[in-house]
């Protein structure tokens, strides 16, 4: 435990060092800023209106500026954990810092676990900077808690998909580049891939709809934590950083 | 300390080592010697721990390098040939990154990270940042992290490489007055280090040991024979070919006003000889002076003569 946390704690800093983090929160904060400002300026013109042609009670905070902000939150994530992975293993192959690593008594799934932890810090961190929004919701509203609690938990669950889809690509390749632009294609992938479940038959569409990640957010933003989704996303990181296992041990044996 | 035996590693069908066995003694200071390709990199990478060997067994610090690699890890300090140093951190911060990575108690940090800036003469860069320092002293990083949790075996990849003359010179102190307490093995194609700093040497070429003796007995036993250069005032081929005619003569070369000359093992009293037939035959010596035959020609003898074999062989 001790080795995993001196893997992320040496990770995070270095992401602090470098612009990355800087660079990725603060066009996150910006986008995100946008987006709420605009939710919310939205949500009081269309309750503004119901009141005034009484058409009875408009969408609630929830529904009207939660939802769609986790939601657009979401898509961000998919755009910016490329950058925020790509380096992870790509940087320490091609500085050949990753020698440091394998000839360090520490074993290779503490490694990965390690630079795992670092990663979901950053987003953490990112995460954390959010409350601002429902803290404003609170102080000028009464919106309810339990969404807002499920949406950031499953947030952090989807987006720990895509770290560890991330973390994989970069384990393959000393290219930086490349392994961000797979990890956004992955992800894409696995976003979209629910779109063909429609006109698939009834048990691929099954498959493809358990498989896609967008799927298994929407009980999480409205209020439900449901087990199948938690335990999806808790194999589907799992699956990764265990492939990310195998290729960083096959390269020893070449 | 380190025992390895019939060690084979294969990069897909290519052999980089071939059966190689050979031990090192605690406290010794042992060379490996090799043209660039000879697999003295892949041996130190199985030695650590980093590669698996296909096949054969090593054994370092008392634990098997297969069965126990994070004991192995933990006696062993290694520098690769690129140091792996991460150029975006303070030369402190890295050290202290390392010491936690080979999880030496948070109270015997400080002392390990201070004794090692020591040892290396880091002192006036362990504030700045590694990607701004020049090879010299990124190489010195990587040894003072190699050193730093005071390993039983010290595993070290050309650890000169890119440093200047004066830097050498230290470093190589350095790493001589490791021997004794660690056992050190370090690579090298370039033989003056090797001379200056190990005990023995294990000549490696194309994966195989050619030779494995101290220096001054592989310089001995590797003088095939006794070569002498003469310079001549009149070089005329009549004449140099009666210096052919002298028993005991290995082999005459003229090139110009210089004549080469090589003398059998043990033939070496046939000197005044040579020059009395030269002077004789009315070549007119200038000088005659013998060519001292030095590691280096020794090691291109012998990597030469394994290329020679195995090129006939195939």
């Amino acid at each position: 435990m001790r080795n995993i946390w001196t893997i992320a704690r040496r990770d995070f800093r270095a992401y602090f060092t470098s612009p990355i983090a800087y660079i990725v929160i603060a066009g996150f904060l910006a986008i995100m800023g946008w987006m709420f400002f605009w939710n919310l300026s939205h949500f009081n013109l269309q309750n503004l209106q119901y009141q005034q042609f009484r058409m009875g009670k408009g969408a609630s905070i929830t529904e009207g500026i939660i939802r769609p902000l986790f939601g657009n939150m979401n898509v961000i994530f998919l755009f910016l954990v490329p950058f925020i992975t790509m380096r992870l293993f790509a940087e320490e192959r091609k500085q050949h810092t990753i020698e440091l690593l394998m000839t360090s008594p520490v074993t290779l799934t503490e490694i990965i676990l390690g630079k795992f932890l670092s990663s979901l810090l950053l987003v953490g961190t990112m995460l954390v900077l959010t409350l601002v929004y429902p803290i404003t919701l609170f102080l000028t509203g009464n919106p309810d808690l339990g969404p807002i609690v499920t949406s950031y938990l499953g947030t952090i669950f989807l987006t720990g998909c895509y770290l560890s889809l991330g973390i994989l690509f970069s384990s393959m390749t000393e290219n930086q580049i490349v392994a961000g632009a797979l990890t956004f294609a992955a992800g894409l992938f696995f976003w979209l891939i629910s779109w063909a479940s429609q006109s698939a038959g009834a048990v691929w569409g099954d498959v493809l709809s358990y498989l896609s990640l967008i799927g298994h957010y929407n009980n999480f933003g409205q209020g439900i934590i449901n087990s199948t989704d938690v335990v999806f996303y808790l194999s589907f990181i799992g699956i990764g950083l265990f492939l990310t296992h195998r290729v960083l041990d096959s390269f020893r044996w070449r | 300390m380190i025992q390895v035996s019939h060690l084979t590693k294969m990069y897909g069908p290519r052999t980089a080592v071939q059966d190689l066995s050979f031990e090192v003694k605690s406290g010794e200071i042992v060379g490996f010697l090799g043209p660039n390709g000879a697999g003295k990199s892949t041996t130190m990478k199985v030695l650590t721990g980093l590669m698996p060997a296909t096949s054969g067994t090593a054994n370092v610090a008392g634990f098997d390098v297969f069965e126990k690699p994070l004991e192995v890890k933990r006696n062993v300090g290694y520098l690769p040939e690129n140091p792996p140093v991460y150029s975006e951190m303070q030369v402190e911060d890295y050290l202290d990154f390392a010491a936690r990575l080979h999880q030496i108690p948070s109270a015997a940090t400080k002392a390990a990270v201070a004794g090692a800036i020591e040892k290396t003469g880091l002192g006036d860069v362990r504030k700045r940042l590694i990607g701004n320092l020049s090879k010299g002293y990124r190489q010195r990083v990587g040894l003072a992290q190699a050193l730093l949790h005071n390993p039983k075996v010290l595993i070290l990849d050309e650890p000169t490489v890119g440093l200047d003359p004066k830097q050498i010179i230290e470093i190589r102190q350095l790493i001589k007055s490791l021997g004794g307490e660690h056992t050190v093995i370090l690579s090298s194609h370039i033989l003056p280090e090797v001379t200056a700093t190990c005990e023995r040497i294990i000549v490696i070429n194309r994966g195989k040991i050619v030779a494995e003796d101290t220096i001054e007995r592989l310089t001995t036993r590797l003088k095939k024979g006794l070569i002498y250069s003469m310079t001549v005032r009149n070089p005329q081929p009549a004449a140099i070919d009666s210096l052919r005619r002298i028993p005991g003569i290995k082999a005459i070369t003229a090139e110009g006003a210089r004549v080469g000359i090589e003398i059998a093992p043990g033939a070496e009293e046939i000197r005044d000889r040579v020059v009395e037939t030269a002077v004789k035959a009315g070549l007119g010596v200038l000088e005659f002076s013998a060519e001292r035959v030095s590691l280096e020609d020794v090691f291109l003898q012998l990597t030469t003569i394994e290329n020679e074999t195995t090129t006939t062989g195939a």
